[in-house]
């Protein structure tokens, strides 16, 4: 290629002119598309400048190339006719066979040199109408074969007919030196290097155009889960806001912390096992292992027969049915614990503000949107006095945080807080208002037994963590988002969430 | 939470407007209940021929689908508590009254004092053995067309499936009381003693083969079978002439039954999910109504009984009015039902106030009460007395009366509070040093993931060859798949997992996750403890055993905690070292455990052994790190500030001890 590339500066160096770089292909013995290469990367340098030259002719098919010798078939059939008596189609297609026997014999009659006699008995016979002919079609080929323009009818009858010739056009280059014009190429750097500083060689090079249509290189550090990056910007809010984070790091439950303690009857559907994961091992937790046995019996009273003001639910409350164990199905089961652990510290009642981010497991099949496993976000306030006006301020500053600033509560139910409210907030993008949270005061039915002072109030707010992520980050298959399936590309493309910002 | 599904034109027309549905929505929001869809007949049947066509077409649905009715439903979502608005008439009805269009009714017994003898229902006392309570009532003059019957049997159906609990607690039977006479028994029988015919059958059977005939031949019974079944004796009503009226909780006799001729046939009466309820044929028909509920949870009985008589005491014909019936127990103690007292409950404003955060006068108060149907009279001062009607079994507590102010005033009309509550924020130090780590082990280029801590047995344990001693994982007992059959007591089978669905990316792959593993220990009260682990893994076509070795140098020098054979870590309070181990999961001679103080062993790292990976999918070789992070949660006193969240009393005390190098670091 190098030799090839100084034979063309040479050859231009001398000539000034390269009239056509066809012939100096020629010239130097190769074949033009060789030349070509080195043309463009010479005029892609500035060394010379090209200026095209279009080229046509006509070339001989496959097909044509045996013709020129033997003839065409409509001569080479008439050769095969005998004068006078002729000769019969079956003795003459094995004379001229195939393609070219058929080709020839319709050519031939259409030139009018045969006839077919039918005026004997039994088969018909070809015979001549002429006694010689010219292979007009043979000379053509031979014309086009050498290089000389043949007429243009004929020329059009012969390729797009017959097909026995085809049209070629290419391009060959007037050559003249460009404003780089050099005997010898520089090659321009790629890149400053060391080497290049070092013996101050910089100065003098030429650099290659960078590519500025494509990306860099990504960096080679890791990434955070965006669920978990949004779990983080949670956690500030909360932590600035005075809550203090409760330790959910405790999965298996029993069923006394998770439902009786929260007011939530043994005939629940909650605590149907389509709802909830029970286990086999560890089964139960004796209430012995842990659970005041005074606070127990206070439990099972207010479920049987009320008290602390309540007519109870009026049915035989189960030991048993406390004591299996399950996998939480709310962190709320881990406040329940803390507010009584809240209520039986020594000294007098402190107020307490207390929030959770952590995993909690419902019974249900896997889809696009439910998982058997998700992360509840849950916040609380236990005081004295805290009224349901101290919840929707809570909320309202909770949720403006996450830039939810319009929100309407909804009546609902929950066994275990009364007022109960759903959080509602309007979305500017959607143009509705969406459900963003569940929220209530936890019964005196809950806390009374527990020993928290009368005048104490909880007031309580719950949300999945799933849903805001999936919406911040464009996400509508959870799949995507927890468990194996996840995409390794999403977690290394998505952006910091900037809740609470 | 029940959805009820009401004709849009039945409802407005009780309500006495025609609202939009955005008005309507808004209307629901108000007052806590859901417009949930708005659909017809023609539309649900047409959707269910769209799922049904994928399976086979249907020509009878489809059929259904084109002659039903294309009049609007409104599929409105219900409280799981106010099973008072599982009916047309419900919702109406607290509807009108919330928007004071109507007076809340009174609920009323039919006076009996006028020498008229209540019908009795006498209890036996084998009925104990199985389903020990029966409540009874009776409403007269019933005013029928097709479609309060549908909607009379749409309730019972409804409350079959919320507060009956599938007929387990309660089960409801109505029957045309001109067809049988008391006074009634119930009873208790050895199945094959039981004979009659049953509804929608036309010979007789004994409750034995019944019930084999259901399991076999009917889809929406058989599930109810196995509430009686292996019982020695079934549960059956009687009336004077030994005519069975029901098998409770499965079916009714043919006799009693509720029949229309005019009606469509397949709107037959209770114990029986009604098909797609038709329209056009009205004819009114007056009726004596029957009512029985038997139960094994009383009070659920009664409050069963009160919704469908004060429900459906709007047709009667003195309108509210319920005629008694006497039950008498096996003792001999005679009760009349239903119990449609007012139950009295006496709080005062200022409770009210200031739970609401709210200073409206008692008068206002009574006024918003009024609109929840609760009927409040003002006493000396600030007391406050409500009757709550028989309707509102879901006021159980003051509180829920101050929840009815809030919704009659409207929430969001109630001010807000910024609460006075002054607190310290705080972190869990588990939690803060995870958020901690989490960063280091993304800055030391591994890409986080967060995986399930649900997992198969074989993954936990045969895949990761790893065998199943049966006292290490958490056992799920019900699991919908069997996905889900323990919890994970380590997690790198999840972040192995996590490769093979991830294997065409370009390698190396590296991974990490900060997450619990979970494993039984006696020692906490419910036999289970998390455990904070680090797990990492690095895959691509070598293994890179040295580069997850690097890691775990790395996560140490991070959480300070030198390498014991480092010149620096004398004197150092907790250092770690490591040496080779024999962890089935991790190829031989190229793993090794990882310890902290003296010998408490904190982790694993090592190349995955090939038969994992297979078991995984995993086509390229792997190494991983496994570490437990909680020895490692102390502040900068070594002082460990792990605070679990449950304990045994007595190892309570050895929590909060230093975690210094005098004492191994227990994991």
């Amino acid at each position: 290629m190098a030799d090839l590339e100084s034979s063309l500066l040479q050859a231009l160096n001398v000539q000034e002119v390269i009239a056509d770089s066809g012939e100096l292909a020629k010239n130097l013995g190769v074949e033009h598309i060789v030349l070509v290469g080195t043309i463009r990367s010479l005029q892609a340098s500035e060394m010379v400048l090209a200026e095209d030259i279009d080229h046509f002719r006509y070339v001989l098919t496959e097909e044509a190339q045996g013709y020129l010798t033997a003839g065409s078939p409509e001569a080479q059939v008439f050769n095969s006719v005998p004068a006078g008596e002729g000769i019969a189609m079956t003795d003459l297609k094995a004379k001229v066979p195939g393609e070219a026997g058929d080709v020839g014999f319709k050519q031939a009659m259409q030139q009018r040199w045969l006839a077919l006699d039918k005026s004997g008995s039994g088969e018909p016979r070809v015979v001549r109408k002429v006694d010689s002919i010219e292979d007009r079609t043979q000379q053509l080929l031979a014309d086009v074969a050498s290089g000389r323009e043949i007429p243009k009818t004929e020329a059009d009858n012969l390729a797009k007919k017959r097909k026995l010739i085809r049209p070629e056009q290419w391009k060959t280059y007037k050559l003249t030196k460009g404003p780089k014009f050099a005997l010898e190429r520089k090659k321009p750097a790629t890149d400053l290097t060391f080497e290049m500083l070092a013996k101050n060689a910089w100065r003098n090079l030429e650099f290659k155009e960078y590519n500025f249509n494509a990306l860099g290189a990504p960096p080679a550090g890791g990434q955070l889960h965006p669920l978990l990056k949004v779990r983080s910007q949670f956690r500030k809010i909360f932590t600035q806001m005075g809550f203090e984070e409760m330790p959910t790091n405790q999965y298996v439950e029993s069923s006394f912390w998770n439902f009786d303690a929260l007011f939530q009857p043994q005939q629940h559907p909650a605590r149907d096992a389509h709802d909830t994961f029970f286990l086999n091992k560890p089964a139960t937790t004796p209430s012995a292992r842990g659970v005041d046995p005074d606070y127990l019996q206070r439990v099972k009273s207010v479920h049987e027969v009320g008290g602390y003001g309540s007519a109870g639910y009026g049915y035989s409350w189960k030991l048993a049915e406390s004591e299996k164990n399950l996998l939480r199905t709310h962190t709320t089961a881990v406040s329940s614990r803390m507010l009584h652990r809240l209520a039986n510290q020594p000294g007098e009642f402190k107020p307490a503000k207390y929030f959770s981010i952590d995993r909690v497991f419902r019974n249900e099949q896997v889809d696009r949107t439910h998982l058997a496993e998700f992360h509840q976000v849950e916040g609380l306030v236990c005081d004295r006095g805290l009224t349901l006006g101290d919840l929707i301020g809570v909320l309202n500053q909770f949720f403006s945080r996450l830039g939810l600033k319009k929100l309407r509560f909804k009546p609902a139910f929950n066994p275990y807080t009364e007022p109960s409210m759903e959080i509602f907030s309007y979305s500017e993008q959607l143009g509705k208002w969406m459900e963003v949270g569940n929220s209530g005061m936890f019964r005196p039915e809950m806390l009374r037994p527990m020993g928290l002072p009368e005048d104490v109030n909880v007031i309580a707010w719950g949300l999945s963590l799933e849903r805001p992520t999936m919406i911040l980050y464009g996400i509508d298959n959870i799949r995507d988002l927890f468990g194996h399936k996840v995409s390794l590309a999403m977690v290394k493309k998505n952006p910091i969430c900037r809740l609470g910002l | 939470m029940p959805t009820v599904g009401v004709n849009r034109d039945k409802l407005f027309e009780k309500l006495g407007k025609a609202y939009t549905d955005e008005e309507f929505d808004q209307l629901c929001f108000e007052y806590g209940i859901e417009l949930d869809d708005v659909t017809s007949e023609k539309e649900m049947l047409r959707k269910e021929l769209a799922s049904t066509v994928a399976k086979g077409a249907d020509s009878k649905l489809a059929a259904e689908a084109a002659a039903a009715s294309e009049e609007v439903i409104y599929k409105i979502d219900i409280p799981a508590n106010r099973y008072d608005m599982l009916c047309v008439e419900g919702i109406a009805r607290a509807l009108n009254i919330f928007r004071g269009t109507q007076a809340a009714p009174q609920y009323r017994l039919a006076d009996m004092a006028t020498g008229k003898q209540p019908l009795q229902m006498v209890v036996k006392p084998e009925t104990a053995l199985v389903r020990p309570f029966v409540v009874c009532a009776v409403l007269r003059g019933v005013q029928f067309d097709a479609a309060r019957y549908n909607s009379f049997i749409d309730l019972q159906d409804k409350l079959h499936q919320n507060l009956c609990r599938q007929r387990t607690l309660v089960a409801i039977g109505t029957h045309d009381l001109s067809t049988i006479q008391g006074p009634f028994t119930y009873e208790a029988l050895p199945p094959e003693e039981i004979k009659f015919i049953p509804l929608k059958q036309t010979r007789e059977f004994n409750a034995k083969e019944l019930m084999q005939y259901y399991l076999d031949n009917d889809q929406k019974l058989k599930k109810f079978v196995p509430i009686i079944q292996s019982s020695v004796v079934y549960p059956v009503l009687y009336d004077a002439n030994r005519v069975v009226l029901s098998l409770p909780p499965i079916i009714n006799g043919a006799h009693s039954a509720l029949a229309f001729g005019s009606f469509p046939a397949s709107c037959s009466p209770s114990f029986h999910t009604p098909h797609s309820p038709s329209t056009h044929m009205i004819t009114l028909d007056t009726r004596d109504v029957f009512i029985e509920c038997t139960a094994t949870d009383l009070t659920k009985a009664k409050i069963v009984l009160n919704t469908v008589v004060t429900m459906f005491a709007e047709y009667a014909s003195t309108p509210f009015e319920v005629e008694p019936v006497e039950v008498v127990d096996v003792l001999g103690n005679k009760t009349l039902y239903p119990d449609l007292s007012y139950r009295s409950l006496t709080l005062t404003t200022d409770y009210v106030n200031s739970l609401l955060g709210l200073q409206l006068p008692g008068e206002e108060i009574v006024k918003l009460l009024t609109k929840m149907q609760v009927a409040a009279e003002l006493g000396d001062g600030k007391e406050l007395t409500v009757r709550v009607p028989p309707t509102r079994s879901d006021i159980l507590h003051a509180c829920d009366v101050a929840e009815d102010v809030a919704i009659a005033h409207g929430y969001n009309n109630i001010p807000k509070r910024i609460p006075p509550t002054a607190t310290q924020g705080r972190e869990l130090p588990l939690n803060q040093l995870t958020e901690l780590l989490r960063a280091e082990v993304a800055m030391a280029g591994f890409t986080e993931v967060l995986t399930w801590a649900l997992v198969s047995r074989a993954e936990n344990f045969e895949n990761m060859r790893r065998p199943d001693d049966g006292c290490t994982a958490v056992e799920i007992g019900n699991p919908a798949t069997a996905e889900f059959e323990v919890c994970r007591s380590s997690l790198l089978s999840s972040a192995l997992k996590t490769l093979a669905a991830n294997k065409d990316n370009a390698l190396p792959i590296k991974l990490f996750e900060v997450s619990d593993a979970i494993m039984l220990d006696e020692s906490r009260s419910v036999g289970a403890r998390n455990e904070r682990r680090l797990v990492a893994v690095y895959c691509a076509k070598e293994s890179g055993f040295e580069i997850i070795h690097g890691l775990l140098n790395r996560v140490m020098d991070v959480l300070g905690v030198p390498y014991k054979e480092d010149p620096v870590s004398a004197g150092a309070p907790v250092t770690y070292h490591w040496s080779p181990s024999a962890d089935p999961a991790l190829f031989p001679g190229r793993q090794a455990a990882i310890f902290t103080g003296k010998d408490a062993q904190v982790g694993v790292f090592g190349i995955v052994h090939p038969e994992v990976l297979a078991a995984f999918d995993v086509p390229y070789p792997v190494s991983a790190l496994e570490l437990n992070l909680e020895p490692f949660v102390f502040n900068q006193f070594y002082e460990s500030l792990l605070e679990p969240l449950s304990v045994v009393p007595a190892a309570a005390q050895a929590m909060k001890v230093l975690c210094d190098h005098q004492r191994p670091l227990k994991t």
